[in-house]
């Protein structure tokens, strides 16, 4: 039997009362044109009629059943989940850059596409690669636009038979994913006690069918792997491709560029490291930056700077000479670019360098307080994310890491990512992030702490967490079983 | 004056908390902590530019925004897969809540029932919009949910070919050669007067309105598809469905479509949101972010991620794709724009544009020297054959404060596609309409 007692959670189209309207209506200010064909018109339009106060109230009130950053605490592991700068926003909504048209001449929008060339440039610089695009519009799109560059570098090279692709066992989905809709076969490589690549397997795989390995680094383990001079070199030598998943880029910043370490292309998701706010899903971006070898492939279109024969330099859209093709029907997720372009220009220099120094000692710090009470698979240093395990809570006291994760929402704290990496048992992924503070992480440590205590005094009450939410836990198993996707109208 | 050495407003630790946490950690410096990276590339400087106070940030950015011409400031007749509508205040308002706007994916249901519950809003109403049994809850934009599309067809009917009408938008066309170059899918292109369909042909794909705006003949191109057991793809303009028939009534077995036009800024491109809709019996095939209604431990109604199983943080290489995000946002905005719009405001808008664009066709129809020269119903863009290049057209509608057409001479021997929404004012076609017979005079 299910309850429906909550008004506030009533859908539109149940809401819907015939005449009410939720916007103005502009009057036709031309003559009356000839009509379409009638068998060419719908008949029925079943919309919603609400009025734009209930609007505003039911998805406001909807607003509150969420945890976000500007409210809560949100260490959600590999996601990066930054403080978003509200000015950030603003300068995307400047009507300059809001209204403009993806269709107008060049000559009617340098101010965005110089605004695009110069981002190009940043993130070029901050990964040590050469060639940038900003097409891909999330970071699994730039992990397709990677490997089908992969792709077109080995079939221009006539090497049709690299079709293996190397992944770690602890690589978020997403890279197997794309790799597969490049056209690969994907070869899960273990990762070895330290959570390093596991270099015997690696030689071991690596052969004439190497097309190359996608690479995470940090992994998401939060580690670095130690041996990355020497995985990327026995690759490199084997003829593959090496890519770099810039999830993890927060850690990276101002301390290694993945083009010095010898990756062939990063893609970074701009909504990670470069607070593209997340939207409850997006939009996000997928910057792409490539070296030498795939900067022929890289997807369309790239901006370029260039001089008229009178010396003005203006910039224009390009199609690189072997590009892999568009991504999306025009440029990129413009208003994107322009938040992760105010973001490095906010900081700089000093600032972007900073970045990666806090976020570490900020995953320090929490690993350094809380592993005498959770386990720790990795007990080494840290980059900007740390992996603890309910493994033993679960042995000792049936509580599990979903438990933990579903407590801290009562203590007003968003879960770290759970149950990932795949191979950690257990797994409570933490990434704090460098816009926390020192009493945010005391405060989060104590609740970790607390939680920790109750998991032996009393798992009931973890079990029955979270407490004051509008929903208690969910039966997925019901929602796959039978699928119920939108609203229908009622059987009365 | 104090020292203006720079501080980021959005790191909260000082020197001071960083040696406390340094000291608990048990290292003496924060250079032991990035040990592991190689000592010789470790540090490197980077060449970017000093860091900016917000006002002088603002400043920057304004200045760039200044470079644009900003439709608004100027008449805009453009359209080909991007529109301008008016939004209401409510769209941004809403849409602009850091509750919304802050939050990740809803991996934790029980602190994401907004954004969950908002998803499942969206794909309600575009299965009323469009008339089909699901929707998903937004693919990254229109391109790419019909490329998807393309590739679940081949999926559900282990066919290799897909057969494209050409009149479907070029840029739609080249983001379909790009997603299925690697599964080797055979793209071939069918005029509606010859409709060549094998029985490896896994869809036929249509854009309606085309994107020279004219209306296809949907039944009969339905019916083509179905004889030889291929998928009928659509992908519809979202806001011609205000007032045409939806893609359902026509038997489509995927609709997709550009979310932009319901209340997404046009913002050079993007973000938009794809909208994905299909039959009941393929939805175990359809790619991205699905939300589901259930229940939770107290039997209260509560809504989450599901049908994941496809998906490929489970599936990995098996995923029916590798996206990871819906648009959320985006797709709230559009959201919120249905709903403000409503039954009756959705159908005015479509009229509006309809009118609007038919006057202006029917005024530059009379101007010597232009013509129409396709006959085909349209919606709200159409082609015009101008006198001379339409590149050149448009540099002078420039000078007079008019962003024109799309030079379609490409496809049409001097032909300008036209696009005409709510926005354009009596005025503005009018003084289009002015100019076009100034400029072609001038010839």
């Amino acid at each position: 039997m299910t309850i429906t007692n909550d008004h506030r959670r009533e859908l539109l189209m149940d809401r819907s009362v015939p005449g009410r309207v939720g916007s103005s209506f502009t009057p036709l200010d031309v003559p009356v044109q000839a009509p379409p064909p009638s068998g060419m018109l719908r008949n029925d339009l079943d919309m919603p009629e609400v009025s734009e106060a209930e609007i505003v109230r039911y998805f406001s009130q909807m607003s509150q059943f969420n945890f976000s950053i500007d409210h809560n605490f949100y260490p959600l592991g590999s996601c990066t989940m930054k403080y978003n700068p509200k000015v950030n926003d603003e300068m995307a909504g400047l009507p300059g850059m809001s209204e403009i048209h993806p269709n107008q001449p060049e000559e009617t929008v340098q101010g965005a596409l110089k605004l695009v060339h110069r981002l190009q440039t940043y993130m070029a610089e901050i990964t040590g690669l050469t060639g940038t695009s900003l097409a891909p519009m999330a970071g699994a799109e730039g992990e397709l636009a990677g490997m089908l560059m992969a792709r077109a570098y080995h079939l221009d090279r006539g090497d049709a038979n690299r079709t293996q692709v190397l992944i770690p066992d602890s690589a978020h989905g997403t890279n197997p994913a794309s790799a597969s809709m490049a056209g690969f076969d994907v070869v899960t490589l273990p990762s070895n006690s330290s959570g390093n690549t596991d270099m015997e397997a690696l030689r071991a795989a690596v052969g004439e069918n190497l097309a190359g390995f996608m690479l995470t680094l940090p992994s998401t383990l939060g580690v670095f792997d130690t041996n990355i001079l020497e995985v990327i070199r026995i690759v490199r030598e084997a003829g593959g491709i090496v890519y770099g998943d810039g999830a993890n880029l927060n850690a990276l910043l101002g301390r290694v560029r993945p083009g010095d370490l010898g990756f062939d292309v990063v893609h970074s998701n701009l909504h990670k490291t470069f607070t593209q706010p997340h939207g409850g899903g997006g939009p996000g971006a997928g910057a792409v930056m490539v070296g030498p070898r795939l900067l022929p492939y890289l997807p369309e279109p790239v901006v370029e700077r260039v001089s008229d024969s009178n010396g003005v330099e203006r910039y224009t859209l390009a199609k690189p000479p072997k590009s892999i093709g568009k991504m999306g029907a025009f440029h990129g997720n413009f208003g994107a670019l322009v938040r992760a372009y105010s973001y490095i220009r906010s900081l700089g220099k000093e600032g972007v360098t900073a970045i990666s120094e806090d976020a570490v000692i900020n995953a320090n710090y929490i690993q350094s307080q809380l592993k005498d009470d959770y386990d720790l698979p990795y007990d080494r240093t840290c980059m900007h994310e740390v992996v603890l395990s309910a493994k033993s809570m679960k042995r000792d006291h049936g509580v599990d890491a979903l438990d933990v994760a579903k407590r801290l929402i009562d203590y007003g704290i968003h879960p770290p990512t759970m149950y990932f990496p795949l191979t950690v048992e257990e797994a409570l992924l933490i990434e704090p992030t460098e816009t926390e503070s020192r009493e945010t992480l005391d405060h989060f440590i104590g609740v970790m702490k607390t939680i920790a205590r109750e998991a032996q005094e009393n798992p009931e009450l973890l079990h029955d967490a979270p407490h004051d939410t509008p929903n208690t836990r969910l039966d997925e198993a019901r929602a796959a079983r039978k699928p119920d996707l939108r609203w229908r109208p009622s059987a009365e | 004056m104090e020292s203006t050495k720079f501080t980021s407003p959005y790191s909260p630790n000082t020197d001071a908390d960083r040696r406390a946490m340094l000291d608990s950690i048990g290292v003496d410096s924060v250079v032991e902590l990035f040990e592991d990276i190689p000592a010789h590339l470790r540090n490197p400087v980077l060449d970017l530019p000093s860091p900016l106070s917000e006002f002088e940030l603002r400043h920057d950015v304004e200045a760039m925004a200044a470079e644009n011409t900003t439709p608004g400031d100027y008449a805009c007749f453009l359209g080909a897969g991007s529109y301008r509508h008016y939004v209401p205040a409510i769209v941004r308002q809403l849409a602009g809540r850091s509750e919304f706007m802050t939050a990740y994916t809803p991996y934790q249901p029980e602190v994401a029932q907004g954004t969950l519950q908002a998803h499942y809003e969206f794909q309600s109403l575009v299965c009323q919009l469009t008339g089909m049994d699901v929707a998903n809850a937004g693919m990254y934009d229109g391109s790419t949910s019909l490329a998807e599309a393309a590739l679940m067809a081949a999926r559900t009917t282990k066919r290799s070919q897909i057969a494209v009408l050409d009149t479907v938008s070029p840029a739609l066309l080249r983001v379909i050669e790009t997603y299925t170059q690697a599964p080797g899918l055979d793209i071939y292109s069918v005029s509606s007067d010859n409709i060549d369909l094998s029985d490896d042909t896994a869809c036929l794909i249509v854009q309606q309105p085309g994107f020279l705006g004219q209306m296809e003949d949907m039944e009969a191109l339905s019916t083509q598809a179905h004889a030889t057991g291929a998928l009928f793809v659509v992908s519809a303009d979202p806001m011609s469905l205000g007032m045409f028939k939806p893609p359902a009534e026509y038997d489509a077995d995927i609709v997709v479509g550009e979310g932009q036009t319901l209340g997404i800024p046009p913002t050079y491109g993007g973000p938009y949101v794809g909208l994905f809709a299909c039959k009941q019996k393929y939805i175990r095939q359809m790619p991205g972010r699905i939300v589901g209604k259930t229940v939770d431990t107290q039997g209260r109604e509560g809504y989450v991620l599901t049908l994941q199983t496809r998906e490929q943080h489970i599936r990995r290489e098996r995923a029916t794709s590798n996206i990871c995000t819906s648009v959320g946002l985006i797709a709230l905005m559009s959201t919120v724009y249905m709903a403000a719009q409503g039954r009756r405001g959705l159908r005015h808008v479509a009229e509006l544009c309809y009118h609007k664009a038919h006057y202006a066709a029917s005024l530059i129809e009379q101007i010597p020297g232009y013509s129409l020269p396709l006959q085909d119903t349209f919606f709200r863009e159409f082609v015009v054959q101008c006198p001379i290049d339409p590149a050149e057209i448009n540099r002078r509608l420039l000078e007079r404060k008019i962003i024109g057409g799309l030079d379609v001479s490409d496809q049409v021997l001097n032909g300008m596609l036209i696009c005409c929404t709510e926005v354009n004012t009596r005025e503005e076609i009018e003084k289009l309409a002015g100019a076009l017979s100034e400029i072609g005079g001038a010839k």
